[in-house]
């Protein structure tokens, strides 16, 4: 972890200010313990309603500086790039670079705890009063409004794709192999994988 | 039936490029139509639910293993499909310094992003076919999905929009 020339120099009282601000001024992150790496996630996880991302990002790097923006960007671009949860992968990469593997685990179990026990909880409702009509109904509506809601995401995440025909035809293909032709998903990314990496070989300089 | 849980969710979390969503359809063909330990309209159920809490999206993963075989299913489920992927991101975390300007990690990154819009919209399709079982479903389905495509709105607001049009039994 290096921090810029420009921000070591910034003023001490730059990194008081919790505001969200250009970040490229935020300070270098001291090395912090299991305690902080838990509770940090913790709260991010607690908050997380429809993705932990931008709640993660708020309090690392608006709240705690603990990570510049560019910082957070290339660590994430990491878990991104690799199989996975992404922001469990981020947990358990940040919490490592603090404190090695118990790190990781501090931050992974911070940000799945509060999330894990209150599904916990819904999912024991769920199997006790599922069966009811009222409750029935309002899971059927709540399926139906999550089903658009990852259609939206999904093609909030293929829109770039869409604009080149190449790439559009790589979405086309990942998705005709899986939910028309039923390939199995290691199959489909087999299959997948090698054009898209030929496509991208050729668009990425 | 743990061991098949837990194999099932190790295998997933090393195939999930691009987050969990694009393991959705797997899952689900291995719990509904393989497995049989749910129906489809259960993991759209299931689906929904685990949107509407806070966390990561990966928490349908904790509800199927509490459906399937309780508490220890559950955490068992979590701990699969967690684990694996994590320890791979800290080990290369290490390393990423090094190669994050490299020509061959762009081109994979520059891979990866269409086959995730696909696996997703794959998984998409999955839930709309199981959710959706008539025409006012599917117009609130594409009513919430053009919301979250063109404004900022919370997820929880069309979530919860969805859950009371359902309870009033309007679909």
């Amino acid at each position: 972890m290096s921090a810029s020339p420009a921000a070591i120099a910034a003023p001490p009282a730059l990194r008081l200010v919790s505001a969200p601000m250009d970040d490229a001024e935020a300070a270098a992150p001291p090395r912090l313990d299991h305690a902080a790496l838990f509770q940090g996630f913790f709260i991010a996880g607690l908050s997380g309603f429809g993705g932990v991302l931008p709640f993660a990002r708020r309090i690392i790097v608006e709240r705690r500086a603990w990570l510049t923006a560019a910082e957070f960007a290339d660590l994430f671009s990491l878990c991104q790039f690799l199989p996975g949860p992404n922001i469990v992968n981020f947990a358990g990469a940040f919490g490592a670079r603090h404190r090695g593997l118990t790190g990781a685990v501090a931050a992974i179990t911070g940000l799945l705890a509060a999330p894990i026990s209150i599904i916990l909880i819904a999912g024991t409702l769920y199997e006790r009063y599922g069966g009811l009509p009222a409750v029935h109904r309002t899971l059927g509506g709540l399926a139906v409004a999550a089903s658009g809601l990852i259609l939206g995401t999904a093609l909030k995440i293929a829109a770039p794709s869409l604009r080149r025909p190449a790439t559009l035809a790589i979405v086309v293909l990942a998705f005709v192999l899986l939910a028309v032709l039923h390939f199995s998903l290691p199959a489909a990314i087999a299959i997948a994988l090698p054009v898209s990496l030929l496509v991208a070989w050729r668009i990425v300089r | 039936m743990l061991l098949v849980l837990v194999l099932l969710f190790i295998e997933m979390s090393l195939l999930a490029i691009g987050g969990v969503a694009s393991t959705l359809p797997a899952i689900a063909r291995a719990v509904v139509h393989q497995h049989h330990w749910l129906t489809a309209p259960q993991f759209a159920a299931l689906f929904g639910l685990a949107q509407a809490a806070p966390g990561p999206n990966m928490l349908v993963v904790t509800l199927i293993g509490l459906h399937v075989a309780g508490l220890p299913g559950a955490l068992a489920a979590t701990a699969a499909m967690v684990i694996p992927s994590s320890t791979l991101a800290v080990l290369v975390s290490g390393l990423w310094e090094k190669f994050r300007a490299a020509r061959w990690r762009r081109v994979t990154q520059a891979a990866i992003t269409p086959i995730t819009g696909g696996l997703i919209l794959a998984a998409a399709s999955f839930l709309i076919r199981a959710a959706d079982h008539d025409w006012r479903a599917l117009l609130i389905t594409l009513a919430a999905a053009l919301l979250t495509l063109r404004t900022k709105l919370h997820p929880l607001i069309l979530l919860g929009a969805g859950a009371l049009l359902g309870l009033l039994g309007l679909m």
